[in-house]
């Protein structure tokens, strides 16, 4: 060994700008990932991003994915795509599908940033053609330049839903109604006020109670809920629309972390079950390191930041470490403090520092 | 229920208490910046959109914008760069009559100067008739259109954009 290779599994913002990092401490990296593509969902983001200088605010999250990947290209990154990692081992094997067959690679660590996925809604009507994630619509109007249909009810009203809205009206779709379960907006106002002023409904307290039609969605009916989020019989409300999309919150992948024996932690906050992680990204299996939205969801900013923190740390635990280093991970530590501040990101920040205190009373045990 | 939280929209009562939406007598002066950001969230590329340093986002990154007034002259850099969209321009006395409004747009068809177009307010309902009096597009604003409109003065403060479609093509 002594190699100091670094495997990286995920390509989005996070392996990406963990890869650059790594690299540029002088560790090998190889990052693999499952699509043809690498970005993750960056190269769907055609929005401007939030944030400061530092985080790339005001620049397309396509553009912000273009820079991460010229970056990792000329730091001499080994990127192997269309290659799924089946599994790995505590020991930092890491076992993948290549077109040769199945192979595996012996890593000194391993940098897990395998994303999170979208959840589901059930409902009567919900098989139907027409009824998608709102990931998936974004994917298809963005990547395909594909109109999923005419007419769309978004449901769920978090920053996912209000710019997907946005992003279907920009691809030519009109939002017929935004719905949401809970009593208020979940995401940004000014994302909102984008869509009220092209004069999209917003449905507060209501859910969709069915969809039906002719082999594909035709009809949408909404039906309102009370303060326990039962539904109130009475106020149905049936919408001509084609396309359903759920924008209803992300689950973390943490599949390949649970098989690498990193002890995991439910954090609602963070998207359920998350491996538990230490200030710099460290999982309680010292191979095994997090980040981006498998270390509990967040935004592609955070994706970022974390995927630097961790790609810094895992070289330094190799012995990959300058006089600056600590000066690094300290940038990088603001960035991501900065982030988590203000109304909307102060529970992420808290249940971040909560996660890594349980890192350490765990670790006593 | 007056929240933004709740409607999307802000009303004219929480926008007149925002650090970055200018008063009446200000409006009486010339054109200015309209910074309807109403939430702390961390954000603040604002600040370093403004060439004469009237845009300040202080403490940290999630303070609400504030709009030195004074210092601002309408110029409109701000507002392409605000990833939110929630900048606009208002030129109150461009007429005796009329006023400009400028606010982002990202939608196509673009208009183009000359359509009369149908405007409308931050809830998108119709408002008023209005003219396009300026379209810009450089490469610096990365793709956001800023529409200028030219409308009757009364509408100065709740004209926010045009219909989507809303011009003859």
């Amino acid at each position: 060994m002594n190699n100091n290779l670094i495997v990286i599994v995920g390509a989005g913002p996070a392996g990406l700008s963990a890869a650059i990092q790594a690299a540029e401490a002088g560790a090998k990296v190889v990052l693999i990932d499952e699509n043809q593509k690498p970005g993750g969902q960056l190269f769907k983001q055609i929005h401007k991003f939030f944030g400061s200088r530092a985080h790339k605010a005001g620049v397309r999250g396509v553009d912000i994915g273009r820079q991460l990947l010229e970056e990792t290209e000329s730091q001499g990154v080994e990127v192997h795509l269309g290659y799924p990692v089946y599994g790995v081992y505590p020991d930092g094997r890491v076992v993948y599908g290549s077109a040769e067959g199945v192979r595996s690679i012996q890593a000194d660590r391993v940098i897990l940033a395998t994303g999170a996925i979208e959840n589901n809604l059930c409902f009567e009507g919900s098989t139907l053609p027409g009824v998608m994630t709102a990931g998936a619509a974004q994917t298809m109007i963005n990547e395909h330049r594909v109109l999923p249909g005419k007419n769309v009810v978004m449901i769920g009203s978090g920053n996912v839903g209000l710019i997907i809205s946005y992003q279907l009206m920009q691809a030519g779709a009109t939002v017929r109604a935004l719905v949401e379960a809970a009593p208020a907006i979940g995401g940004y106002a000014v994302h909102a006020a984008k869509l009220k002023r092209s004069a999209v409904p917003i449905y507060l307290s209501h859910t969709v109670n069915r969809v039906w039609g002719d082999g594909k969605v035709e009809k949408v009916e909404l039906i309102a809920l009370d303060e326990h989020f039962n539904k109130i019989e009475g106020t149905e409300e049936v919408l001509d629309a084609d396309t359903v999309c759920m924008a209803v919150g992300l689950t973390p992948m943490v599949e390949l972390a649970s098989l690498a024996g990193c002890r995991l932690t439910e954090n609602g906050t963070l998207g359920g079950m998350v491996p538990l992680h230490d200030e710099n990204m460290r999982t309680s299996n010292p191979i095994y390191y997090v980040a981006g939205d498998i270390a509990g969801v967040e935004e592609a900013s955070t994706a970022i930041e974390e995927g630097r923190l961790a790609g810094i740390a895992a070289a330094e635990s190799l012995g990959l470490s300058n006089e600056k280093t600590a000066e690094k991970k300290q940038a990088v530590r603001d960035n991501l403090a900065a982030l988590r501040s203000g109304a909307f990101g102060q529970r992420r920040f808290l249940a971040k520092e909560e996660m890594v205190k349980e890192f350490y009373r765990e670790a006593e045990v | 229920m007056k929240d933004v939280k709740y409607s999307g929209v802000l009303d004219q009562e929480l926008l007149a208490t925002l650090p970055g939406v200018p008063d009446a007598a200000r409006l009486e002066l010339g054109p200015v910046a309209c910074i309807e950001c109403a939430q702390e969230i961390p954000c603040n590329p604002c600040k370093e959109a403004c060439p004469r340093g009237a845009i300040t986002v202080e403490p940290g990154l999630t303070a609400l914008p504030h709009l030195d007034s004074e210092k601002c002259n309408g110029c409109g850099l701000c507002i392409a760069r605000c990833p939110g969209l929630s900048i606009f321009n208002v030129h109150k006395n461009y007429t005796e009559t009329t006023s400009l409004v400028s606010f982002p747009y990202e939608y196509l068809p673009q208009p183009k100067v000359g359509d009369e177009v149908r405007c409308a307010g931050r809830d998108g309902l119709f408002l008023t008739m209005g003219t396009v009096h300026k379209v810009l597009s450089p490469a610096a604003y990365d793709h956001t259109t800023v529409v200028t409109v030219e409308v009757p003065k009364e509408f100065c403060m709740t004209v926010r954009t045009i219909q989507r479609g809303g011009f003859d093509k």
